[in-house]
């Protein structure tokens, strides 16, 4: 039985160097994740931590890997479920390909690959990913295509 | 009728939309909007339980069959989905795809389900996980800046393969 595991992948008209800043760049991050802020310098050892806008930290870590436009690597455990946290770390992969156009091949898109995984035992930790990166995800692609997030409020009702 | 029960959900794609859940049901069920985010493919269905579905390539083949199992607009849409073209995915037993849509805040929340009714190989399923976000992607951009995402694409290579096994 392979680790608990939350894959996804969506497809962005932008480059992969706007994709890559989009990722980490805290004014860009609090724009499409509904307020909360990343702190880090992306470097790899340095630590990582999302915050909600009242200042409560959500989650915290350290990037393992950062190689600018392609790949982020963040061990990531949450801070602010007891349950979640519980579970303790796990490791958040994201990859940037480029993609050829349909039907003429004629310029690229961007492919973003999230892959989030457990270190260890559990599944509420991937549960609760699983129900979040489908709206950051979904907000950033509106952002960086239309200059507008798909929607301003976090879902409560979907955590 | 089919009988339902005996899909079981293998890959699940959510993609939230700014949007309405009626507009995303124009996406998914008419062929003006089909042949802009998916593969230059015409749907056509016939809007009732037990109603043909088809999925056309652009040559005019039938690439998907299928009959409408559920039909709610704007909410749920189920078909049964029997690949025609490629001619040797004629081997792979018909599955079913499901559509739902919610309103999430001011977007739509669209779920693609995709279920099978037998022990399907991840090979196999790996077809459907690479093109639904694919298609789905180039839907949403479509709703919301009025112009599709097409990204190429081929069948991978596994599961060419794996259905070339199937008898």
């Amino acid at each position: 039985m392979s680790k608990p595991k939350f894959v996804y992948v969506t497809y962005v008209r932008t480059t992969p160097e706007k994709l890559w800043a989009a990722l980490t760049d805290p004014q860009t991050i609090r724009k499409y994740w509904f307020g909360i802020t990343a702190e880090s310098d992306f470097k790899p050892g340095s630590p990582w931590s999302l915050n909600f806008e009242d200042g409560r930290t959500a989650d915290t870590g350290e990037i393992l890997e950062a190689a600018a436009p392609r790949r982020l690597v963040i061990r990531w455990r949450n801070e602010f479920k007891q349950e979640l946290k519980a579970e303790g770390y796990s490791r958040c992969t994201m990859e940037i390909e480029t993609a050829d156009y349909y039907p003429d091949r004629g310029g690229k898109g961007a492919k973003l690959t999230i892959t989030h995984e457990l270190e260890g035992e559990g599944t509420k930790f991937i549960e609760a990913v699983s129900a979040g990166w489908p709206k950051v995800l979904s907000n950033l692609k509106s952002l960086l295509e239309t200059g507008d997030v798909a929607f301003q409020t976090r879902l409560q009702s979907h955590g | 009728m089919v009988d339902i029960s005996r899909f079981k959900p293998k890959t699940v794609y959510v993609i939230y939309i700014a949007s309405t859940p009626e507009k995303v049901w124009q996406a998914l069920t008419s062929s003006e909007f089909t042949r802009k985010y998916f593969w230059e493919r015409d749907v056509e269905i016939e809007p009732k339980l037990g109603g043909a579905f088809v999925l056309l390539r652009p040559d005019g083949r039938v690439n998907v069959r299928g009959k409408v199992v559920v039909y709610d607009p704007p909410r749920k849409l189920s078909v049964t989905w029997q690949v025609e073209w490629p001619e040797e995915f004629r081997r792979l037993p018909e599955c079913l795809v499901t559509y739902e849509l919610v309103q999430a805040g001011e977007a739509v929340r669209l779920t693609m389900t995709e279920s099978h009714s037998w022990d399907v190989p991840e090979a196999i399923l790996s077809g459907g996980r690479m093109g639904w976000p694919a298609i789905l992607s180039s839907l949403k951009s479509l709703l919301e800046g009025g112009k599709p995402l097409a990204i190429a694409m081929e069948p991978p290579k596994d599961m060419i393969e794996a259905i070339k096994k199937l008898r």
